[in-house]
């Protein structure tokens, strides 16, 4: 185990030398828990962030996701948006995280660095209302395209607010 | 002059009535339409496989065409964006179908009482057989089917007479309990959050 | 129409003209349930194939913050139906990543069987329904009474056939006995005979491998972009497997190959797959001789694991223990802290992003879905393919609805 670990600090001193230099004016802040490094950037730099990664080894986008700070006790920031990035020839894994604030929910869409963030960015749409500017085809991925409300965030009830019923009742007589 | 009549034709001829032909018929030869969604579609393909056949029972053929089939066999959760499609399958079935509802989700939307849902899809169509489990094992699958051949050989009639009869939507009505919550706070009524207070 | 509009799925306004929209729609049989294409067609060519997804979506997510650790492994399982007992592995890794709880190495090794027999699983429905859909029923019926026999399996340790929700955080929910391990090796006996009628059947018929054989490919630099894991990458040639480059559970003491291939295609898919289900019945034969014996159950997690039923019914220190783990306000905290745990499924990388808040409920549970980035390659796939190489290509992903829209 201990191993492991100091292979993968040795590799991600390597990954951030290779962007030390052009994200050199950007605050970058790192952390570790259960050997897993996460790096926090701040949301103005993201494309620079996102592509110094990319050219850094880490070519593969695992997941992108958001998680909504709303009732979690002492975040000073709404929205978290995560991506998991990999390098494939390596192994190498890190958890990349950003903050967003009301009312100003637009970033720049990754798709232009990894391809396969295209869906995972209109699931985080669909669920959290983030908006995702330069994308392809942005609209709702999962939802119908008039739902109204974005149901992961934390003041949306579980059982949703009837939308689930409004149809139309087809009795026997009538089919 | 009867008896004699029986004893010499013993069980080559049956004496019934058209509308009981016709039942047994369609009771026995029912072809399924699955409207597989979730998992209840895996088990549906389990009974329809060699273990336990389902074609022993007249469903031979798993029709993917609504026009083709008699019975609709709803298997698995159905979510808002999916309603209209299945009340449009169900229209375009040619009469007379009739519907199974497998599976907890299907017949009160199961474990999942989310925004997404629907509970229950006897709340937008007619269903007549009801089949608990999550998911339900392929005999009870099979036990669903054959209560509802019963329940056809009962009733029916062999020129559509029955359809005349039927105006009015069947069953109780139901008591909705997100209705209940609407009028509560209507009235601006609120219950105690029922979300608990952590240690800390 | 010009050839070279077949290279650009992007069409505009003139170029549309004379193309035929299809909608290949939710109610199909091919579409393994509740999935949408809009087909352009020029005749019998496809030239783009838009994806509409979401007619399962149930609110995966959302349940995920109401319930706790242990009740949530039943709807985990929900997921990935084909498979149920990968998924609540996979979600038991990531909680016990999050508490920190390593587990015993009974507990391991069964979990291990169990995830290498649910691989068996998987692959025998993605491949017995993609030639279904080709064509070839007697082959779905092969797959399908193989795989009865892993459901009596699973039936054996949990007591359901399907979505057993077996694991629980630090160990399992019943120890596994002894004719459940013979059933095991019973199985893993038979297992040639039906394996070979079935290879035998499909992997060099005619029509089956001009059906697959150059249809739907996926190049590798395609594959890594677009997050491609799993037999779907591997086909592509990235040779990664989780098993291998991250062990977890007991994957360190076996000794078996990662499949990979350089195809690309859906006959490549498939010979992965088929190659894999032979791994997996090599490490099931290395692990069920060697189960260690011991407890199930983690020692020293305290609150977060559940004592055994006859130490609860009998002892007061049972009854207490129970008492911690499962009353709300005296369960075990999770860390304020989040992390990204994956293993590898039957279908890919499955991995759960979990924040935890100090409560025994997750804040956020993310799944992140190997169906989801794999159908949306499919637009990619489908350069340069027939109506009918659809229904192929759709097979050899194999894509689950319910962890596609979860």
């Amino acid at each position: 185990m201990s191993k492991e670990t100091s292979t993968t600090s040795s590799e991600l001193d390597a990954v951030k030398a290779k962007f030390a230099e052009s994200l050199s004016g950007v605050s970058l802040e790192w952390s570790e828990f259960r050997e897993q490094h996460r790096v926090v950037f701040p949301a103005t730099e993201l494309l620079k962030c996102l592509i110094a990664f990319k050219a850094a080894g880490f070519d593969q986008l695992s997941d992108l996701t958001a998680v909504d700070l709303l009732e979690y006790g002492n975040a000073s920031d709404r929205f978290e948006v995560i991506y998991c990035l990999l390098n494939v020839d390596s192994g190498l894994r890190l958890i990349a995280k950003t903050y967003l604030n009301e009312p100003d929910l637009t970033i720049p869409s990754a798709t232009s660095v990894w391809f396969g963030a295209d869906w995972l960015e209109r699931e985080v749409y669909d669920m959290y209302g983030i908006l995702f500017s330069g994308h392809p085809n942005f609209k709702r991925l999962l939802l119908p395209q008039e739902f109204q409300s974005f149901p992961m965030r934390k003041d949306y009830p579980v059982k949703g607010r009837g939308e689930r019923h409004n149809f139309p009742v087809i009795t026997r007589a009538e089919s | 002059m009867a008896t004699q009549i029986n004893k010499q034709l013993g069980d080559n001829v049956f004496l019934t009535t058209l509308d009981a032909a016709a039942s047994w018929g369609r009771a026995n030869s029912l072809w399924p339409m699955p409207f597989a969604t979730a998992c209840c579609g895996i088990e549906l393909m389990s009974t329809a496989a060699s273990k336990h056949d389902l074609s022993r029972f007249g469903s031979e053929v798993m029709r993917f065409s609504p026009r083709q089939c008699d019975l609709m066999i709803v298997a698995g959760r159905v979510v808002m964006k999916m309603l209209p499609i299945l009340q449009r399958i169900w229209l375009q079935m040619p009469e007379p179908k009739w519907c199974i509802s497998m599976g907890a989700c299907a017949c009160s939307g199961g474990v999942f009482d989310t925004y997404a849902v629907v509970q229950g899809i006897d709340r937008f169509m007619p269903v007549d057989v009801y089949i608990p489990g999550c998911p339900p094992r392929p005999e009870q699958l099979i036990r669903g089917i054959i209560d509802l051949q019963e329940k056809i050989q009962k009733g029916g009639t062999v020129n559509a007479r029955e359809f005349k009869l039927r105006i009015l939507p069947e069953g109780p009505p139901r008591f909705d309990e997100d209705e209940l919550v609407r009028i509560r706070e209507r009235n601006g009524f609120k219950l105690d959050d029922p979300k608990y207070d952590p240690v800390h | 129409m010009p050839l070279e509009l077949l290279e650009s799925p992007d069409l505009n306004a003139n170029q549309r003209e004379g193309l035929w929209t299809l909608n290949f729609g939710p109610q199909h049989p091919a579409t393994h349930t509740t999935l949408r294409l809009v087909l352009q067609l020029d005749g019998e060519m496809v030239i783009d194939a838009e994806p509409d997804i979401g007619f399962l979506h149930s609110g995966f997510e959302k349940l995920g913050e109401v319930l706790d650790f242990n009740q949530y492994v039943t709807i985990v399982d929900r997921m990935n139906y084909i498979s149920p007992m990968a998924n609540e592995i996979a979600w038991h890794h990531a909680v016990e990543k999050l508490l920190g709880i390593e587990l015993t190495p009974r507990c391991k090794y069964i979990r291990t069987i169990f995830a290498e027999l649910m691989r068996i699983h998987d692959h025998l429905l993605c491949l017995g329904t993609c030639v279904l859909d080709l064509g070839g029923a007697t082959a779905f019926m092969y797959a399908f009474n193989e795989r009865e026999a892993i459901y009596e399996i699973c039936e054996r340790a949990s007591g359901q056939r399907f979505h057993t929700s077996y694991t629980r955080v630090g160990g399992l929910l019943y120890d596994v006995t002894d004719d459940w391990v013979d059933m095991v090796k019973k199985y893993i006996k038979n297992f040639a005979k039906p394996y070979k009628d079935f290879s035998g059947l499909v992997m060099k018929n005619r029509i089956f491998v001009e059906r697959t054989r150059d249809v739907g490919v996926l190049s590798r630099d395609e594959a890594i972009a677009g997050g491609a894991t799993g037999p779907v990458a591997r086909a592509s040639g990235v040779a990664r497997d989780l098993r291998r480059d991250e062990p977890y559970l007991a994957y360190d003491d076996f000794d078996f190959d990662v499949c990979a291939s350089q195809g690309g295609d859906c006959y490549a898919r498939f010979q992965v797959r088929m190659m894999e289900m032979l791994e997996s019945i090599k490490i099931i034969e290395q692990a069920i001789d060697k189960i260690p014996s011991g407890p199930i159950y983690a020692a020293g997690t305290g609150k977060e694991s559940m004592p055994d039923k006859r130490e609860v019914y009998r002892s007061i220190e049972g009854l207490i223990h129970h008492f911690e783990s499962v009353m709300p306000n005296r369960q075990m905290q999770a860390p304020k802290e989040s992390v990204y745990a994956a293993t590898e499924s039957p279908n890919g990388e499955l991995g759960y992003y979990i924040v935890g808040d100090g409560t025994f409920r997750a804040y956020r549970a993310r799944t992140r879905p190997p169906s989801l980035l794999h159908f949306s390659l499919f637009a990619r796939m489908m350069r340069g393919c027939m109506l009918s190489d659809v229904v192929a290509v759709l097979g050899s992903i194999n894509i689950i609805a319910a962890e596609l829209d979860r």
